[in-house]
This record gives structure tokens, sequence and C-alpha cells, in this order.
């Protein structure tokens, strides 16, 4: 008997006398017998807690881990610093082991962390309206050009050469079973090309632009001149970004951007090889009842206390079916707790401080390594944030190598993907990384052995 | 906890921090300099709060919600079975929480098995021959395995497939996600024991059908009697069948999807597999298809050979529909799953499919005294009580019901789902509840129908009236939405 089902053999024989069966199988009668299973061979045997522990201990402990490994690769996931609090507020029970919020009156506390969560969103985006999460940043962002698609009725997405290639990947997925069109827009100098942009434009036929800043390359983009020539050829932009870095970068709302959408992972949870975390979107009025996921309301009880509900549930599938805007119908909610709990913690001159590190930390390790005379900068004077494009002398592989012989996770390896920046690595330098580490990716990477 | 419960921003002080970094050791940088207009204006009005006061704060919030840690949660077709703490034991463990999904693959090799494992595993389980443990969630799995189907028509020069086919008892997300792969949904009805009817889905099944969609058992709890029948006949029509995951938590070791003719499926690692639900997420919704869909499979797949685990190129799967998320799935969600399969072994997940069939049972002979069941003879892991004739005779509705469920200290069943019934209430009790726990809500759940009986609806109007809040007026959320804090408040 496995120690996560109570029933004592007596309570089987009890509960059988009373259904009035004489054995479980006779519950099964109903498996025609052309299809009943009699073993899962090949299913290992049950194991006790201590040997689980063991087992999960061997296949983790094959792994080096970036608490070991300083890590200078991000592309996508960052090692930023996560305080304690966060992990021990979402170890709750409370938190972690209840469904999705259908009850409001026993599900406040998720509704209101949800809630809290869409105004922190809706701040650092400087958008009008935030869902609850969705599943990391690439879906959440084919979800976002789907929705452009919907709300002019045009069925072209365009996106820079710049964006995450797995974003990129994610889009084509969608796009191809959405029967929508799509096209790159050049990015030759680490930004997105604005006469390649014209050019791109001047069919009107684009639903939306993809825009992400900072870049797969970390770069920062203008974000205001991109918004005018989009909305010039009747176009919505979405922006991708970071939360993080918002504390930092000013607000897509601000600078014209119709939809923003991202990866969560930077604020509160861990790498864990690339899940869970959350992607979050956002939007302003016009576009709110088109919106995917689910999105929390303040209202009052029958008592006029406040609380908090799910809302504007006519767009979901449980009430539209096939009709309804996307077929979501969970969010991230452990994640976004997570999030909010680190926004909290951090709040405004927490996140500017963290971004103020980074930035300090990622210019000083380009400069020692520009210094070596084994690197140049691939897009110089361009403004990045904690990532940048390097072209090294010697091919990235052997460079990577080199460090990780010496216990350094080097960057991504670029050319695989854009083969025009030969030899091209993607260093990403957070928060987390000390001077001391720097100076040893710098030792190794810049010296001549 | 009477005292009414501040957000985070009515909480804030200006100068509090919860925060503190190490002295930066290499030269500032400037931001205006750095980024020039790119650099921030106005800062984001996040909360200013000391870490004893945010603590504080989550965990008075975490108080106000119901859970499986606190008690009973019967919600129909979700499978809330308890969360094994061993299972987040390990997914926190640095060698899996500290991993970057793209570091040198030599440096992942734990991971990468765990993956491999994980989807061997999951294929022995469901009768499949290869699965892609990428998908983030049930739905997300069902728009992933809709989309192979839809690649695998392509792929023979089929495109007038248009249709797929979803039973009238079907969850939401299924003709939610067959519309946004493209396909359009065709209804067949049920007959009058919940099954789908041979003859009505024959009458519809013709050249332009893409798939099936099912759930087995169904939504009513029952396993349908037919299904042979009806996998054959879709694929003597040329389409293919899916298989809905949600309610396999009763026939693991008992019988297998895939030995019944499915072609693709879904699997809900947080319903069956025991991670927790998280209030709404993560999940983890990996799918499992024949050896023919194969190639169509999300990329990067894991592979083993020569001893070693690698991910597979872009060019190594042509025919893949490409991603549908970034990197390889929900992974801690995918730790636990394993751990879970490992703790259970294949006589325990037999075990837990067979008490949670057991458990129903027992629980609906109690409950079908009171109630009509909406399913005859027996049931598997769940089952649907008509609440038509009650609030016919009383007044009381389902909703009454289930806040009086609330006020009684349980979570309740899932309401007015499936459509097919009046009324419906879902019970889902799982594999991981006492006997002496199934018969507390059976008593509260007779004394609930006597109340109706003896008081009607007006009894029911203010319940609950133990919870942090009454009912609350969602009406209004919806015609006028406030959707985040207002600070001029």
């Amino acid at each position: 008997m496995s120690r996560y089902t109570p029933a004592t053999a007596e309570d089987r024989r009890r509960m059988l006398e009373y259904i009035g069966v004489g054995s479980i199988d006779d519950l099964y009668s109903g498996i025609p017998a052309g299809v009943r299973q009699k073993d899962l061979p090949d299913i290992p045997k049950a194991l006790s807690e201590p040997e689980v522990i063991r087992d999960l201990r061997e296949l983790a402990g094959a792994n080096r881990n970036i608490d070991d490994l300083p890590c200078f690769l991000g592309a996508g996931i960052y090692d930023h610093f996560i305080p304690a609090a966060v992990d021990s507020i979402i170890s709750r029970g409370e938190f972690t082991t209840c469904y999705t919020p259908y009850q409001p009156e026993v599900s406040q506390g998720t509704l209101q962390a949800i809630f809290q969560y869409q105004t922190m969103v809706c701040e650092l985006t400087g958008m009008e309206v935030s869902n609850a999460s969705m599943y990391d940043g690439a879906s959440a962002t084919a979800e976002a050009a789907v929705l452009a698609a919907s709300a002019t009725k045009r069925k072209k997405i365009l996106w820079g050469r710049n964006v995450n290639p797995q974003t990129k990947e994610v889009l084509r997925t969608y796009c191809w079973s959405r029967g929508l069109e799509h096209g790159e827009v050049p990015a030759a100098g680490g930004t997105i090309d604005r006469e390649a942009l014209d050019g791109a434009l001047s069919a009107g036929d684009a639903a939306a632009l993809v825009v992400q800043s900072p870049s797969f390359f970390g770069t920062v983009e203008d974000i205001k001149a991109l918004a005018e020539k989009v909305h010039g050829a009747g176009a919505l932009l979405i922006v991708v970004t970071d939360l993080l870095a918002l504390g930092t970068l000013e607000a897509p709302g601000a600078l014209g951007a119709d939809i923003v959408a991202g990866d969560g992972q930077t604020v509160g949870n861990p790498a864990s090889f690339g899940g869970p975390a959350f992607g979050f979107i956002a939007v302003n009025k016009p576009l709110m009842r088109k919106m995917p996921g689910r999105i929390c309301g303040q209202t009052v009880d029958s008592r006029g206390r406040r609380a908090f509900v799910l809302t504007l549930q006519a767009r979901e599938q449980h009430i539209r079916r096939e009709k309804a805007t996307s077929n979501i119908c969970s969010n991230q909610n452990l994640c976004i707790v997570a999030a909010s709990v680190y926004l909290s913690l951090l709040g405004p001159q927490g996140l500017a401080e963290v971004g103020g590190q980074i930035m300090a930390k990622t210019e000083y390790a380009l400069g020692r390594l520009e210094k070596s005379g084994k690197f140049r900068r691939a897009f110089p004077g361009v403004p990045c944030f904690r990532e940048a494009v390097l072209l090294s002398e010697r091919p990235v592989k052997e460079l990577n190598r080199r460090l990780l012989d010496a216990g350094i996770i080097g960057g991504y390896s670029l050319e695989p993907l854009y083969p025009e920046l030969e030899n091209g690595w993607l260093l990403a330098v957070t928060e987390n990384r000390t001077k001391q580490e720097i100076d040893r990716l710098v030792a190794v990477a810049g010296g001549d052995a | 906890m009477t005292r009414r419960m501040e957000t985070v921003f009515e909480a804030s002080r200006p100068g509090r921090k919860g925060y503190a970094l190490p002295e930066l050791d290499v030269p500032a940088v400037d931001c205006r300099t750095a980024l020039g207009k790119a650099c921030r204006g106005k800062p984001p009005r996040l909360p200013e709060m000391a870490e004893v006061d945010v603590v504080r704060h989550f965990t008075r919030l975490s108080k106000l919600n119901y859970s499986v840690d606190e008690g009973f949660y019967p919600l129909g077709s979700c499978t809330m079975k308890y969360n094994p703490k061993v299972n987040e034991v390990a997914a926190r463990m640095p060698g899996f929480a500290r991993l970057h999904p793209l570091q040198p693959e030599e440096t992942a090799q734990g991971a990468m098995k765990l993956l491999f494992d994980l989807g061997a595993m999951l294929a022995e389980i469901t009768g499949m021959d290869a699965v892609t443990l990428q998908p983030a969630a049930g739905a997300h799995g069902e728009q992933t395995g809709l989309m192979l189907i839809k690649a695998w028509h392509e792929s023979r020069g089929d495109a007038k497939r248009t249709k797929v086919i979803v039973p009238d008892s079907a969850h939401g997300t299924n003709p939610a996600s067959a519309a946004v792969t493209g396909f359009e949904t065709v209804e067949v009805a049920s007959d009058d024991e919940g099954m789908v009817d041979l003859g009505s889905l024959e009458a519809i099944l013709d050249d332009t059908v893409a798939a099936l969609m099912l759930t087995n058992p169904n939504t009513l709890g029952i396993f349908e009697k037919h299904i042979l029948e009806l996998t054959e006949a879709v694929h003597r029509a040329g389409g293919l069948v899916y298989y809905d995951g949600a309610n396999l938590n009763a026939i693991m070791g008992k019988a297998r999807p895939g030995d019944m003719g499915f072609d693709v499926l879904h699997l809900n690692l947080h319903k069956t597999f025991g991670t927790p639900h998280g209030g709404g997420g993560p999940g983890a919704g990996p799918v499992g298809v024949k050896a023919e869909l194969e190639p169509f499979l999300p990329s990067p797949v894991v592979v083993h050979k020569g001893g070693r685990y690698t991910f597979t190129g872009k060019d190594e799967r042509p025919r893949s529909i490409g991603r549908v998320r970034s990197f390889y799935g929900n992974f801690g969600v995918l730790v636990k799953a394993y751990a879970y399969i490992r703790a259970l072994g294949p006589e325990g997940l037999k075990e837990a499919s067979e008490m949670s069939v057991l458990n129903a049972n027992y629980l609906a002979k109690k409950l079908g005294g009171l109630y009509p069941l909406a399913h005859k003879g027996h049931c598997m892991h769940e089952f649907v009580l008509n609440g038509g004739p009650l609030k016919h005779e009383t007044g009381v509705s389902t909703l009454d019901v289930a806040k009086a469920v609330i006020e009684a200290g349980f979570h309740p069943p899932t309401i007015y789902f499936p459509l097919i019934v009046p009324e419906a209430l879902m019970v889902e009790p799982t594999e991981t509840e006492s006997v002496e726990t199934l018969d507390r809500f059976a008593d509260a759940m007779e004394e609930i129908v006597a109340k109706a009986r003896s008081e009607g609806p007006e009894a029911f109007r203010g319940l609950p009236t133990t919870t942090p809040i009454s009912r609350p007026d969602e009406t209004t959320a919806a015609r006028n939405p406030i959707l985040r804090w207002q600070f001029g408040e």
C-alpha cells in the first residue's frame, strides 16, 4: 500500500461491501475486455522516500549548476538574486495546493495576489490592463501576435531579427496553426533597421511589429520612433521586454506600445532549466476584452466589503467554448506570487539599484574584455542592458570550452543562428556576478594560453 | 481574521525596503548617460515594504485560501489529490533549480536523463510511442496535439480536413483548442448513458473530419464501452483520435489510451501525477503520440545515444511543428512528476487509480440517495449529481449548495459542468482521501439537502458566513472592471 493512499485493507473491504461488489476489479467491468491491461512492466519498482531522494540527488548531482559555475549565459534565462523570503512564501501549502480560484470566498489569497501582480505589471509596463499571466514569454508573445491580428483584421506579423530565436520559433508555430503570415525585419546594426521596416510596412498589410527591447542582443530599441512608423502603417506595436529591466528602462506604454509581453523569470523565479516561470501580457483598454487568459477584478461582497473575483470571463473557453479569445484556462499562478513577493521586497529603488549594478558590471566586463584585445563590441554606441554581443578573435566553441574547464559558463554562441555575426558571443552580466568572477572570466577569455 | 486585508500598495511607506545588495565593486555607470532617453523617467509605483511586512502580508493572504493541505477538495475533473512534499524538495535541489537551460549538455546530463526517462515512463503508462514534455498546461497540450494532427494531415496533402468532432459533454477547452488551431468544431450528441452515440458519430464522419476528441472515462465518470468501435470508425474515415487526459487518474495500470486506438493525447501532470496546482499553475501538459506522428513533435527532443543524452538540433527534425514554448517545458514540474512516479512504481500507480475508483463509487452510493446520479451502474474516478430535481422541489440551486458546502468546511465539487446535466455537481474524491473524510462529506451533504427541504432557498442566501468574504458581486466586476489598484483611492 502506498504512503499516499490512506485506505487500509479493512477500509477497502468495508467500502466494497457497502457498494455491494466483491472486488475493485468489478468496478472496472465497464472497460471492454479488449483494452484491459495487466501491468506496467517498464515502470521501475516503487521507492521509499529516502530512496526517492537518493535517486533524485544522483540525477541532480550529475549536473553542474550555476551555484558552482559562475554563469555569463543569458539568452532568455538570467541568474538574478532571489531573496529567501520568496521561496518561503511560495512553499506555503495554502498557495501551492489550491486550484484556480473558481470559488472566490475561499480563494481571496490567490485572487488578491493576482490583482496586486496585475497592478505591478501595469506600473512597470506603463499599460492599463494586465492579465493574470501566461505560460512563458515566448507563448505570451505569440498570443500577443494573434490578438493583434484579430484586432486589426490583418494577417501578417512582422518581427525584428533581434527577437529571441526561441520566441520566433513559437511565433512561427502559432502563425502556421492560425493561418497567419510572417516576415522578419533585419537588425544589422543591433537594432531594427528603419529603412527595411519602412519597406516591410509599405504594403499596408501588417497586423503588428514585434520588437524586443532589451533585444536578444541586449540592445535597447527606440520604441517611440518604431511606434510612430508602425502606427503610421495602421499596425500595432508589440513590445517584448523584461520586468526587471523595466525598473531601469522607460515604460513601453509611455512610448507608444499597444501590447507589452515578455517573460517574468527575471523577477523572483529560478532558472530551473528553463521553467516554470511565467509570461506576462498587458494592453490598453481598447484591447481589454480581446485579451487571452485569466483576469482578476475588484468588486464588493454582499456586505459591501472589498473582494476580488475572476472577471471578464465572457472571453473564456468555459463560457464561450469555440468562440473564446484563446483556449488558456490557467495562469502560472505560483510563479507570479513569487514575482510579487520579489517586487514587493525590492520596490522601485531596489529594482533601479539592481538595474544600476547590472549596467555597471556589464560595462566593466565589456571594457575589460575589449582591452584584452581579443574581443570587440559588435554594436558599439548602441545602448544595451545586461547583455551584449562581442565578436571574439577565436571560435566561440573553443572559448567556451576553455571557460568551462576553468569552471565558468561562458556566453551564448550566436553564429549558428546568426551567421553574419562571425564568432559572435552574447555575454550576460547580472548583479550576481562579482568583480572577482568577471576578472577571472577576462583572465581566461582574454588570456593567450 | 476579521481585520480588513490591506493591499501591498496601501501598506507601502516611502523609504522602506526589504532587500540589500552587496556594495557595487566596479565603477558605477550613470543610467541617463548610458541609456539616454531610454532611461526610465517616472519610477513604477511598486510597494516599499520591510521584509517582515512583506512576509506577514503574504502569509496573511495565504490564509484566505482553502487548499488540499487544509482539507477535502472534491473538484470534479481537476483531480485534487494530495501533493507529496518530497517532490517539492526534489524540484528545489540546486542541481535542478539552478540549471541554465542552455548550459553545455555535458553539464546537464542528469536533467536530460530525467526528461528522457519521464517521457519513456509516460509513454509506457499511456501506451503511446513518443512524448513531448514541452507544453506548459493541459490546454497547451491540447493545442499542441491538434497542431500535430493538422501537420500530419497536411503532410499527406489532405487539406480538406477542417473539422474536429467534440462530444457535447466535453470540457470547454476542447472546442476552444480546436478553434485556436484553425479547426471548426462539430458537436456529437451523447446517448442516454452519457456515452458517445456511435450512430450519431458515424453520421457526421466524412473526409472533412480531422479528428475526434474524447475524454475517457468521460465527463460523467464512465468508460466509453464502445471505445474500440468509436476509434475504428474515425480511423476508417481517415481521421485521428485525440485523448484528453483529464481523467487518466481512473485507469493507470488498468487500460491504456494507446491500446484503445488513440493517436494523440495530452496528460495533466498536475492532476494525475501529483504535482500541485499552485492556484492555477504552473502545471505541465505533455503530449504523447503514436509512431507515425512522432516526426512532427515539437523540437527539441532528448535522444540517448552512445551513453549520452543530447537535444536534437533544428535540422534533425524537418517535419517538426516547431516550438510551442521556450526550452523544454516546465522542468520543475516535470521533476515533481518524475519523483511521484518513482515513489509509486507500477503497483502504486495502479493502486492510485483503483482507490480513486473505489472512493468515487463509495461516495456515489452515499450521495445517490440524495440526488439522482447522472450515470448508471458503477462510475470510474468521479461522478455527476443531477441538482435539477432538488432545485425544482426546493428552489435551492447548485450554486446555493456549493456555498453551503463551503460553510461546512469543504471545497465544493465542480458545479454546472458537464453542461448536459442540469444543475450539475461533479464530484471527484481522488485516492488520497480516507473513508472518514468521505463519510464526513456525505454527512454534510445530507444536512444541506435536509436544510434545503426544510428551510428553502432563503436559508442559503447569506452563505457562506465563515469565509473572509461573503458572496461577491460578479456582475459589477464585469460591467465596471477594476483590474488594478487605483492609487487615488
